[in-house]
């Protein structure tokens, strides 16, 4: 298209003049002088008033301790961001994107850096990033099995977590199998969200992780094993469990928090979430009942870090990455774990760290909402995202009606 | 003359973005993108399009319910005018549009959602005694795979409009003069109106009709919340494709884009073909000359279903204001178990910048649309030139193309045209982009009652010896205050409504309160969702009562110069 082309290249020049070369995480206080006086436009998923106020604190921190300015661009859905950095690349802007930060992870990442649209790696060289001890800790560098070479920096954690009404249920499901026992037995009271959606995704990763035997082929890309022998046994289980599901798995929630919306009206007697302190939280928000209760299934359930990158367009990379190093701070780290502001889990090595800084995780509360500590000892890793992709596409061939 | 001007300006600056974006869609459609390594034209995004499982399903569930939702609107608006002109229901009714016009369709949506659910507010409030259900019953409503409960969502929100746009276009019909002729000849009144008025009506309001079929073939918002979900919408899928982490399903949503112009296309031209019939049909039913039967029951039908549609709206609205301040509440309770101001509380810091920046987009967008509206107008009457009513074809018909043409066709494309024309995302642009959406409501709300006006003042005014000028700001513009103000009141209530040209035009970084109201609600919080909603709802409601409660006070004295009701 000979047109935008002329009108590109012009402009091109113009806006590649006045910029010089992207801040090296390498020189920590020449980021920081650079980082001054920058706004930070941080794209975040904005479904949940607890994160939204979690970023709000960051922010008046941010201001008070760099002059750094962050700015919550408040998403539905973050392959909306990831569509939108992908438009600016086509549209050729190469300096001077709209977005300089991403709450990411799997897909979504796995997508921005085979496209080319990340900047890094910075990651591995903020000064904050050796508190997580990845030598100890590799999922702070493994993101769905990929390796994030430094392109997102942790950020939080997150675990398939059950919870029920234990007025109701005083035994709930501990495995797969139990599960599909439990709603033949309460048909109506259980569903999972709708694929694509991440947490239903999640589930039917889970179920497969559960069901087949070949765990080993699950980290490897799809392409290499033989997809159809290999999710047989979950398409027979999930043939058996939908007619017993809510509205007789003829329709599904389309998210994790509308299912909790469906255990806050009565309907489901059974759900599950992506963060663990997700049911307590809704129950200091009028939503759930406070007999509700947490667990995790024996064996242990799908778990996995959440990032923050940034796009390889952006104009204040500098301001991004002091960000991106005060969300791996002792302080800001404490402040989001703690249930009164959101209680998302840290991805430092709380044990690792100084008596000073441990002191800030030191929880005392007890909710009985909330898991005991020790039920997300057994975390599950994520699966290669190819079979993400090729599990939702297999569902929807199976389940959507023609 | 700079009025010569304005129809073209109007026309470029609506039609040129359009196409400009629908050719960013065609030519992805066809496998060309070279961002994405597209560089030559195929037929494989088409392929990967009709392999999607459900996707005929889903074209005719867009199809089916523009066809249907504006059918019912339609029916239920020409009946309830025939039925209750100059009664009680008639005055009270008038006096609602405004309000249910300025409901938002999202909050209006939540509304219903949670008033028909099995678990939700009609189902609570006869539970457990009338019913026995303990806990909610196991049923399909919401979201159901034929789409009923997304028409009933939409039907709620376009009666009004279709009844606004009626009640602008009667008064020039005299329709008083005519149903009282048809009444000498023995004609019952709900009989004589649709026999005599209806007719020479409906060619008033067919471009509003048509846009009411346009949108609810494509509507995003509505049909995320209250339509089918395996498979949703074909507008639905088109955004999730869209979206999708990725990249290559561009190319297919791309085509989706075009097939949603097709379906819209579609919709329409089998709705001219009904057209056709129903005048076959109809002028049958006229000749035949039935003066009385049916009285009855139409007059029945014509008030009841208003009244129906209209306290639904209102009760959903009311169920979301009682969520709001819900402590816990849980099914069978009628109500919640405490109240509390939690939601309020904490949402209040978080609105003064949405809000903000709602009003400054909301009022420039609608004052730039206010001043080329009146000039078009202005430039008509000046040449004595009025187009053809009705008509789509003519020149400044190119006007109302933003209304036919499906947003999520020709949107994506627009972000990708304006990023490579260098325009960088910042409330300027979603100014802009607001536009193409407010200016031809404002062009359709203004346009009957600037033509219709009286020629004689101005005539009378020049012989005075007032030049031109003078004749339109000192006795034009002031007596037609009272339209003047009601466009500009649809033209902010369209803007506070905008979601996906703010979202994508201003890159997100541009927050209003409908954009704040969807990405919480994705949170599914009902509570939260009850207070960005009432938000939402009431911002625009700021505008009509400003547009009704000005011209009273300006014209204390003037009791013809206060406009309806």
């Amino acid at each position: 298209m000979p047109s935008r082309t002329l009108a590109t290249a012009p402009l091109a020049l113009l806006l590649s003049m006045p910029l010089h070369a992207a801040p090296d995480p390498a020189d920590w206080d020449a980021v920081l002088d650079e980082a001054r006086g920058q706004t930070v436009y941080w794209n975040a998923w904005a479904g949940d008033t607890r994160t939204n106020r979690y970023i709000e604190w960051v922010n008046q921190r941010m201001q008070d301790e760099h002059d750094v300015t962050v700015v919550h661009v408040k998403l539905d859905d973050t392959s909306a961001a990831v569509s939108r950095v992908l438009a600016e690349k086509s549209a050729g802007n190469r300096e001077d994107g709209s977005i300089d930060l991403i709450w990411i992870n799997g897909e979504n990442f796995a997508a921005m850096k085979a496209a080319d649209l990340l900047f890094g790696p910075f990651a591995e060289r903020l000064p904050n990033f050796a508190l997580t001890y990845p030598e100890h800790n590799p999922e702070v560098v493994t993101d769905f099995t990929l390796p994030t070479e430094g392109f997102e920096a942790p950020w939080g954690k997150a675990q398939i977590t059950f919870y029920h009404d234990s007025a109701e249920i005083e035994s709930p499901p501990r495995d797969i199998e139990a599960l599909l026992a439990w709603a033949e037995a309460n048909p109506g009271r259980f569903t999972y969200p709708r694929i694509p959606d991440f947490t239903g995704s999640t589930f039917l990763k889970q179920a497969l992780i559960a069901l087949s035997d070949a765990d080993e082929a699950l980290y490897a890309p799809v392409e290499e094993s033989d997809f159809a022998a290999v999710t047989a046994p979950l398409w027979d289980y999930l043939d058996s469990l939908h007619p017993h599901l809510w509205r007789g798995g003829r329709q599904f929630p389309a998210s994790g928090p509308e299912m909790r919306n469906l255990m806050s009206d009565g309907e489901l007697a059974l759900a599950f979430t992506f963060n663990p302190s997700e049911p307590a939280a809704a129950v200091a928000d009028f939503e759930l009942p406070a007999t509700t209760r947490s667990y995790v299934l024996d064996g242990g359930t799908l778990g996995n870090v959440h990032f923050v990158a940034i796009p390889f367009n952006s104009p204040h990379k500098a301001g991004a990455m002091v960000v991106a190093d005060f969300l791996l701070s002792p302080e800001a780290q404490a402040r989001k774990q703690d249930l009164a502001m959101w209680g998302d889990r840290t991805v430092l090595d709380v044990a690792r760290l100084d008596e000073q800084a441990q002191a800030l995780f030191a929880l005392d509360e007890e909710n009985p909402a909330m898991l005991p500590a020790d039920a997300l000892a057994q975390t599950l890793p994520e699966p290669h995202p190819s079979w993400m992709t090729a599990l939702q596409e297999a569902w929807r061939e199976r389940y959507v009606r023609n | 003359m700079i009025l010569r001007l304005a129809p073209a300006l109007i026309v470029t600056l609506l039609v040129g973005p359009i196409l400009a974006g629908l050719a960013m869609a065609i030519l992805p459609a066809f496998g060309y993108l070279p961002a994405l390594g597209g560089n030559a034209f195929s037929l494989a995004p088409w392929r990967q399009l009709f392999a999607q499982p459900g996707l005929w399903r889903s074209v005719a569930i867009s199809l089916a319910s523009g066809l249907v939702t504006t059918a019912v609107s339609l029916v239920v608006v020409l009946l309830f005018q025939a039925a209750a002109t100059g009664s009680r229901l008639d005055h009270w009714i008038r006096r609602l549009v405004s309000p249910l016009l300025s409901i938002p369709h999202a909050a209006a949506a939540f509304g219903l959602a949670f008033l028909i659910a099995p678990s939700g507010l009609m189902a609570r409030l006869v539970s457990p005694g009338l019913t026995g259900w303990e806990r909610p019953p196991d049923l399909l409503i919401v979201q159901d795979p034929w789409g009923l409960s997304l028409m009933a969502g939409l039907i709620i929100k376009e009666i009004p409009f279709l009844l606004l746009m009626s009640l602008a276009a009667l008064p020039q019909l005299d329709p008083q003069r005519r149903v009282a002729i048809a009444r000498s000849l023995g004609y019952r009144p709900t009989i004589a109106w649709l026999k005599v008025v209806a007719p020479v009506l409906y060619p008033l309001i067919r471009l509003p009709v048509y846009a009411v079929i346009a949108y609810a073939t494509s509507v995003v918002d509505v049909a995320l919340i209250l339509g089918p979900t395996l498979p949703p919408t074909l507008s639905v899928s088109i955004l999730t494709w869209f979206n999708d982490p990725d990249l290559s399903r561009r190319f297919m949503a791309s085509a989706g884009a075009v097939l949603q112009l097709g379906v819209t296309a579609s919709a329409l031209a089998t709705w001219w073909c009904l057209e056709r019939l129903v005048a076959r049909l109809g002028r049958g039913w006229i000749n035949r000359g039935g003066r009385q039967s049916g009285e009855q029951p139409l007059r029945l039908v014509g008030k009841g279903l208003i009244l129906f549609a209209a306290l639904t709206a209102f009760v959903g609205i009311g169920s979301l204001a009682l969520n709001s301040v819900a402590g816990f509440w849980r099914f069978p309770d009628a109500l919640p178990q405490g109240f509390t101001a939690a939601h309020w509380l904490r949402a209040v810091p978080a609105l003064s910048r949405p809000v903000t920046s709602t009003a400054i987009i909301a009022a420039a967008s609608t004052l730039i649309a206010v001043v080329l509206t009146l000039a078009a107008l202005e430039n008509e009457q000046r040449t004595g030139h009025p187009p053809a009513q009705g008509r789509l074809l003519s020149a400044l018909g190119l006007l109302y193309l933003p209304l036919i043409v499906p947003q999520i066709a020709f949107l994506f494309g627009l972000v990708v045209v304006m990023e490579s024309l260098g325009t960088r995302p910042q409330h300027g642009l979603v100014i802009f982009g607001h536009l193409l959406f407010v200016l031809p409501y404002v062009f359709l709300s203004l346009s009957e009652a600037y033509r219709r006006f009286d020629p004689r003042w101005s005539r009378l005014a020049l012989t005075l010896g007032a030049s031109r000028n003078a004749t339109f700001w000192r006795v034009r513009l002031p007596m037609l205050t009272a339209p003047l103000l009601t466009a500009m009141a649809v033209g902010l209530a369209v803007s506070i409504g905008q979601y996906l040209p703010t979202q994508l035009l201003g890159a997100g970084r541009v927050s209003t309160v409908t954009t704040e109201a969807v990405a919480l609600a994705a949170g599914g919080n009902r509570r939260v969702i009850g207070v960005w909603a009432l938000v939402q709802a009431c911002l625009p409601l700021v505008g009509f009562t400003i547009a009704i409660g000005l011209p009273r006070l300006i014209w204390s004295q003037r009791r013809g110069m206060r406009g309806v009701p």
